[in-house]
């Protein structure tokens, strides 16, 4: 066990060492002048120099992605002007918009992505466990036409139209919310619910027809295996029978499916946060690819790749502790 | 990296039998009426978009005409009249604040939609066929290698990816083919998986094993016996890929990094829509019903022809007769 979990820490490193490299060639050595960019359009060319030496942009690539590296671990040093700016590990530069270190402005930006996650993460598993375990049990009923709609139209709408309609159908004709904006859940928490509540049923709802299905194959699965064969035979009753041994069989894929869109989701959930106006991660990407940010684009980019490495990661170990034959294999 | 089952992979390591000719095929997808309807929808669609400009010349209209006389400045650009200001000049309305008609641009958005999309998929498909071939017929160092790329390309989320690459990318680019080119790079995961385990699944396969011993090199191999046991598979997936594709562009578009204005799409629309919820409700509801129309019907297409080449499985979008969903979770975990 220890042997898997190593092998599988040592592999996430390795795609992330690689991760930062095609992330940093990508964006550095892309077209364009990073310098001009953090400079401004007004620069003189003598200021532009100055931003060039500033950043690095003069040493050979190797030692930039060296100093890069040496960010993101250790913390790294620019000289500004007279004296040095000092960067904490783990340094992701600083934004060409306000000079703020980005890895501060991303921590500020956390929270919102976060409740946005776990909320619709409440969520979809909810309605996407509940449908697929009830249409398991009862098989050709309601709840199976059920899930075939829900399948078909969670597959077929952009989640931004779901949440569009929503926005239309609650906020501007029954107005039953105001159109939501994000309140912190430091600063109130129940405003702060009822402002998600849109983009958690909107994110939910979208994700949670790929749940309802893992969740009937994977439960439909398990109650076809002996053991389950065997409690009914020695009379357990079918509602122990299902909660404490079906689902337990069946809950494995969906924890590990979920550790994966978690992840994803840490990097924002790009549409919804959008959609909604929740100053999330994902909403700072597209604010930081609208002005060029570089290192605010960079910044997120490898966020998401570290939450979805990890993500990852972690829903291998989920799934070889609850199935000790992944883990010999 | 990741175990975790995706609805979209079909069952890894199984040989398609002989999807039988092309005809049969066409048979049998005349004999699903969904199939049948979906297909009439989209063909319906692409014949739109391909006489766009004729749609154009006929009603008079230029997509990117303005139009000040038929919105009402007083209440901010509302379009005059009911129905988002349809008339006999404007079939379907015009755009609230600028008067440009809805029709033409609905059609142009199609055409975008389409053009990417169908692009998209083809390079998702030519790239991941490359990967999955060379993974499968090469030596271990290069199928560890690109498996392990496979990999970690269908963890990573794309939308992110492809925002975050659009900002790097010069604006004098053509933006269609930008678009066409992030989406199918950052795509290609699930054909090059789906293509290497069924190339390791023939190469084993008594008539790849006397082509080798006749001293064909692996391209003729590749190409005169493994291609043609590939097609179904890809095809099947390549369907799948599609209505995602439109999606994703879509998506793209309404976040603001695809195509630019004033070229019209279908995402941009519904971007815009947001502050029209009440004053124009049509200007939301025809392109998110337009694109929800579309992607539903590729869907159900695909799932068609998912289930003409290969009528053991049935459909994944019936939830009730699915025998993939029970799969053996041993089947699923490496």
């Amino acid at each position: 066990m220890t042997g898997f979990v190593l092998k599988k820490l040592a592999g996430a490193l390795l795609v992330l060492l690689a991760l930062s490299l095609a992330v940093y060639a990508l964006f550095y050595l892309a077209p364009g002048d990073p310098a001009r960019l953090a400079c401004g359009e007004r620069c003189t060319p003598q200021q532009v120099a100055q931003v060039r030496d500033q950043l690095g942009l003069n040493e050979s690539v190797f030692a930039q992605y060296g100093h890069f590296l040496q960010g993101l671990v250790a913390g790294r040093d620019y000289s500004a002007g007279t004296g040095t700016l000092h960067c904490d590990a783990p340094c992701l530069g600083f934004s060409y918009q306000n000079d703020r270190p980005v890895t501060e402005l991303l921590l500020d930006r956390l929270p919102a992505t976060f409740s946005l996650a776990l909320g619709a993460l409440v969520l979809w598993l909810v309605i996407g466990v509940g449908t697929g375990l009830l249409s398991a049990l009862r098989r050709g009923g309601l709840t199976e036409r059920a899930l075939t709609v829900l399948t078909l139209a969670g597959t077929g709408t952009p989640v931004f139209i779901l949440g569009l309609l929503l926005l239309m159908l609650v906020c501007a004709y029954l107005q039953w919310l105001p159109f939501p904006t994000y309140v912190p859940f430091t600063e109130d928490p129940e405003q702060w619910a009822w402002n998600l509540l849109l983009p958690w049923v909107t994110l939910g709802f979208f994700e949670s027809a790929k749940y309802a299905r893992l969740t009937r194959s994977s439960a439909l699965e398990t109650l076809a295996e002996d053991h389950i064969r065997t409690f009914r035979a020695y009379g357990v009753g079918e509602r122990a029978v299902v909660t404490r041994h079906a689902l337990r069989g069946a809950l494995p894929p969906v924890i590990a499916l979920s550790a994966v869109d978690l992840g994803t989701m840490m990097g924002g959930a790009v549409l919804t946060e959008s959609l909604f106006g929740i100053p999330g991660l994902g909403k700072t990407l597209i604010d930081g690819v609208r002005v060029v940010d570089l290192p605010v684009v960079t910044g997120v980019v490898l966020v998401t790749g570290v939450a979805v490495v990890l993500a990852g990661a972690l829903a291998d170990l989920l799934y070889a502790v609850a199935d000790r034959r992944v883990a010999l294999t | 990296m990741t175990t975790a089952p995706t609805a979209a992979a079909p069952a890894a390591g199984t040989t398609t039998p002989a999807a039988g000719t092309a005809r049969q095929v066409l048979r049998r997808l005349r004999h699903r009426p969904s199939a049948v309807l979906a297909g009439a929808v989209l063909a319906l669609l692409v014949l739109l978009a391909a006489a766009a400009p004729l749609v154009a010349h006929l009603t008079g209209q230029d997509p990117n005409a303005f139009h000040d006389d038929l919105v009402d400045s007083a209440r901010g650009g509302v379009p005059l009249g009911p129905f988002g200001g349809a008339s006999a000049d404007h079939w379907l309305g015009v755009e609230p604040g600028t008067g440009r008609d809805l029709l033409t641009r609905l059609l142009y958005g199609a055409r975008i939609s389409l053009l990417v999309a169908l692009g998209a998929t083809a390079v998702q498909v030519a790239v991941g066929l490359a990967a999955g071939l060379a993974a499968g017929l090469g030596n271990r160092l290069a199928d560890t290698f690109i498996s392990r790329l496979t990999e970690v390309m269908l963890a990573l989320p794309m939308l992110i990816l492809a925002i975050a690459l659009t900002a790097v990318v010069p604006a004098g680019f053509p933006r269609p083919l930008l678009l066409i080119l992030v989406i199918g790079l950052l795509g290609w995961g699930g054909t090059a998986r789906v293509v290497r385990a069924q190339t390791l699944t023939l190469r084993s396969l008594d008539f790849v094993a006397a082509a080798r011993l006749a001293g064909n090199g692996p391209l003729r191999i590749a190409r005169r016996e493994l291609l043609p046991s590939l097609a179904a598979p890809v095809i099947t997936y390549a369907a799948i890929l599609l209505p995602a594709n439109i999606v994703v562009e879509a998506s793209l578009s309404f976040l603001g990094v695809g195509v630019k204005p004033p070229t019209p799409s279908w995402g941009q629309m519904l971007s815009t829509a947001q502050t029209w919820f009440r004053a124009d409700p049509m200007y939301v509801l025809l392109p998110a019903g337009l694109l929800f129309t579309t992607v539903l019907a590729f869907t159900v297409l695909g799932e068609a022809v998912r289930t003409a080449l290969d009528p053991r499985e049935s459909s994944r979008l019936r939830v009730g007769r699915t025998r993939g969903g029970a799969r053996s979770r041993k089947e699923r975990t490496p």
